[in-house]
């Protein structure tokens, strides 16, 4: 398989995801197409791994895992705490973060 | 060879096919349970270039742990259908997809049109031990270790905050009709 056709198949998870963060007001959903965009860039860093015939890339997408990981947990940290408070589970409610 | 095609097109639609579905499905539940196919299908890439200690791990931590989480978290807040296309709030909301097209149309324009040689190769010859633990261990512990423990130090403060947002805080009320995980193991009535 020619590299190429991996990097084109990330471009698009990315630009789907991309769709999502903009389109989406449920910040559950958002998280998820975030998700998938940090997911495009690790097929792409794997994929240039392969490319070079080097591992570094590889972990690379190892630590950007890692990353996904917390970025998962504080944000549904946050969506926790907006429904003990009640509020509506919308981004366009929450235009501002403050306290 | 044949077979490495026939994988990649299979599993490559079925990652486009779950990202899609997370995008577009109302039900959140089932956004998450559409994740969990594409992040299934990438670590069948991910086998395919060569990086099985990644693959195992993007099934272990993602479509084991992470997944779970947020199947808790929508269970939990009570996953509300949205609309999908909701009243335009502006310009920027409803361009939102053509923005992401021409940023699709343009990637592929680059990655497709670019006279790169290299992007037009079957990849470096490599070893059979390439992307196995052993040798991601041994770049971690020697020549990356500092991203290491940057990670690992990370990884700590990101659960402590997540305790600290996620905890009940004195003063505020809880929602009238919550029930107590506490109490109900217990054996009290929920209130």
């Amino acid at each position: 398989m020619d590299i190429s056709w991996y990097i084109v198949l990330s471009a698009f998870i990315f630009c789907i995801g991309a769709a999502g963060v903009m389109t989406r007001r449920s910040p559950l959903v958002i998280l998820l197409c975030l998700e998938l965009m940090l997911n495009a860039g690790n097929l792409a860093l794997i994929a240039f791994a392969r490319m070079a015939g080097n591992v570094e890339g590889q972990i690379f997408a190892l630590i950007v895992m890692v990353v996904a990981a917390c970025e998962v947990v504080i944000g549904l940290g946050i969506i926790v705490a907006m429904y003990r408070r009640k509020l509506r589970i919308d981004v366009d409610d929450l235009a501002e973060l403050r306290g | 060879m044949l077979f490495e095609q026939f994988l990649f097109f299979v599993f490559a639609a079925g990652a486009l096919g779950g990202a899609l579905g997370v995008v577009l499905i109302r039900n959140p539940f089932y956004s998450v349970l559409a994740l969990v196919v594409h992040l299934f299908s990438l670590a069948i890439l991910f086998l395919l270039l060569t990086a099985a200690f990644l693959a195992a791990a993007q099934i272990v931590v993602y479509t084991g742990a992470v997944m779970v989480l947020y199947l808790f978290v929508v269970a939990y807040v009570g996953g509300t259908d949205d609309e999908l296309r909701p009243k335009p709030h502006g310009l920027a909301n409803a361009l939102g997809p053509f923005f992401a097209a021409a940023v699709a149309l343009q990637l592929t324009i680059a990655v497709i049109g670019s006279s790169l040689a290299a992007l037009d190769s079957q990849g470096a010859e490599v070893g059979d031990g390439f992307g196995s633990p052993g040798q991601i261990g041994e770049a971690l512990l020697t020549k990356f270790l500092l991203p290491f423990e940057a990670a690992s130090f990370l990884l700590l403060v990101a659960a402590v905050g997540a305790v600290v947002l996620a905890r009940k805080r004195r003063g505020l009320h809880e929602p009238a009709d919550a029930v107590s995980v506490s109490e109900v193991l217990r054996g009290g009535q929920p209130r």
